[in-house]
């Protein structure tokens, strides 16, 4: 447990002490989201209308784009590795990492969310839904993205690849986690649906690690 | 089961038994082909609601059942590929990804031109079609990973990984999409085909499903038997590259002694 | 002629069934002629290559 936690923390310095990288995403999130009302026009009941799609599409995206940074770094210095010479088990490590980058991105994204939400009108009836929604989703993209990654890192155009990828395998996520804040905004019961994502946040805790590290292997190899 | 595999692991044993049935699959083809359109286009009546624009059914059906079913060959082969690191199952998985987007460009546009006389619009967002659109993107990302390094071992053992993943979550998209299109699916919008076919309208869809089957078949050997002529030319000329880089390494030598 | 012409007109469903089958047919006879073609470059490769003289010239000379 203390040396899954010490890659966890590492992942952490090293991103801190880099700063930028995983404030971007949040970044992109917001900026994205704000967009719309910029394309689509100002009207409130439009913008509640498509409100929990635009959130769930954009907090998809920029997932996607800091998966890339995910093992990359560690690839290129040599350090990935040390990692997988090491006692603790590779699917341990990507467990560790996966959970580094979801307190790095997926947490920021989750506290944005209810304020974007504010920004596109949405009803008062979704925000609880949207949270528990979200904080069930963002590390089940986290964990299938890092799957891509894994199959990516070293690549020619990985960044272009990994989305190509991992795009497909989101939509599930993406269309529970909008149909369950759709289903609270209308009254109706949302619970199925959070189960359904908490369903998927298992599946892919249970089998993402297994071939993200198989995939890092082949990599290595 | 070892003993099966090992019985078709060499080229040579392969490239002999495929020479074997390439005619007869290829044959196969084309009577079926002969047969499945004459009772597509004219051995079977209009239906009932959709008139003649049925007949797409007979090609749009069996390349969407395609579509999916070499991808669960493609799939099939990586595992075998991953687990018991067989040399053709790698060269299997990667000739059937192109026919397999192939196949599912067809369904797309096949249904795309069902859909615009029946529902009024190119694209609907129907459970089918969309499930489709999934599965073509899956079918490039896959090609695209293959390709995607300067090493073909660790594109291929990269896209079996990835073949393997799509096909746990086709399953749960192709359902998730489904679903999706219930709860916004408006109540008049009839379901395609329905549920049940019309007798007079199965048998030419059989024939066409079983032809597209044998074009799969036949294209597939054909693909895998230019796979393994390109291995062997590369093997040849890493080969020669060789024996050239140590000749070079040992004439050096010698003018050094000299 | 005239039922060739009702059956070329497919009860006026023509423009959709018509490039329908098209699109598959282009479609998979492509394929096949890629498939063909690239088959025979690469015969034509390995045999070019069987016909070479083993590790070329300057190999021979010391040999």
């Amino acid at each position: 447990m203390s040396r899954f936690l010490l890659i966890v923390r590492r992942d952490l310095r090293i991103a801190f002490r880099q700063g930028g990288d995983s404030s971007m995403a949040v970044v992109f999130f917001v900026l994205a989201v704000v967009l719309f009302p910029l394309g689509v026009g100002p009207e409130a009941n439009v913008l509640a209308r498509i409100s929990s799609g635009v959130i769930w599409v954009t907090a998809l995206l920029a997932t996607m784009l800091s998966l890339e940074l995910l093992f990359q770094a560690d690839y290129e210095d040599g350090s990935l590795e040390l990692l997988a010479l090491a006692p603790l088990p590779l699917e341990t490590v990507v467990l560790a990492k996966c959970l580094a980058n979801w307190l790095l991105i997926g947490l920021p994204l989750l506290v944005a969310a209810p304020l974007l939400a504010v920004l596109l009108h949405m009803s008062a009836a979704g925000f609880a839904t949207l949270a528990l929604a979200m904080a069930l989703g963002t590390p089940t993209l986290i964990l299938i993205g890092a799957l891509g990654a894994a199959l990516t890192v070293g690549a020619r155009r990985g960044g272009v690849l990994l989305s190509l990828l991992v795009l497909p395998l989101f939509v599930p996520v993406l269309i529970f986690g909008v149909a369950a804040v759709d289903h609270a905004i209308a009254g109706l019961e949302a619970r199925p649906l959070l189960l359904a994502l908490a369903g998927l946040l298992l599946a892919a805790l249970a089998l993402t690690p297994w071939a993200s590290a198989a995939a890092l292997r082949q990599a290595l190899e | 089961m070892k003993r099966v595999m090992h019985r078709f692991a060499t080229p040579a044993q392969f490239l002999r038994l495929s020479a074997a049935i390439l005619p007869w699959s290829a044959g196969l083809t084309v009577v079926l082909f002969a047969v499945g359109l004459y009772l597509a286009l004219i051995g079977s009546p209009p239906d009932y609601q959709q008139g003649e624009s049925v007949r797409i059914m007979y090609v749009h059906v069996p390349a969407a059942w395609m579509a999916v079913f070499v991808y669960a060959v493609m799939a099939a082969a990586s595992a075998v590929a991953l687990i018991w690191r067989h040399p053709l199952a790698y060269v299997a998985a990667r000739a059937s990804a192109p026919i397999g987007a192939c196949f599912t460009f067809i369904a797309l546009a096949t249904g795309s031109l069902w859909g615009k006389p029946m529902w009024g619009a190119w694209w609907v967002w129907d459970a089918r079609l969309t499930s489709v659109l999934i599965l073509f993107f899956l079918y490039l990302g896959y090609i695209a990973l293959m390709n995607a390094f300067e090493d073909q071992t660790r594109g291929e053992r990269a896209a079996a990984i990835l073949a393997l993943a799509g096909a746990v979550n086709l399953p749960i998209i192709h359902w998730s999409v489904e679903w999706w299109n219930t709860l916004h699916q408006p109540a008049s919008m009839a379901r395609l085909g329905g549920p049940t076919i019309h007798g007079s309208l199965l048998a030419p869809l059989m024939v066409m499903a079983l032809a597209f089957g044998a074009y799969f078949v036949t294209v597939l050997l054909l693909r895998i038997r230019s796979e393994l002529v390109a291995r062997k030319v590369r093997a040849i000329r890493l080969v020669r590259v060789q024996a050239a880089e140590e000749a070079r390494l040992t004439r050096q030598a010698r003018h050094a002694e000299a | 002629m005239d039922s060739l012409m009702v059956f070329l007109g497919m009860g006026g469903y023509a423009a959709y069934v018509w490039p329908a089958l098209a699109v598959a047919a282009v479609v998979m006879i492509a394929l096949l002629a890629q498939t063909l073609r690239s088959l025979r470059a690469r015969e034509a490769t390995l045999a070019a290559l069987k016909e070479e003289p083993r590790g070329g010239g300057p190999a021979a000379e010391d040999a």
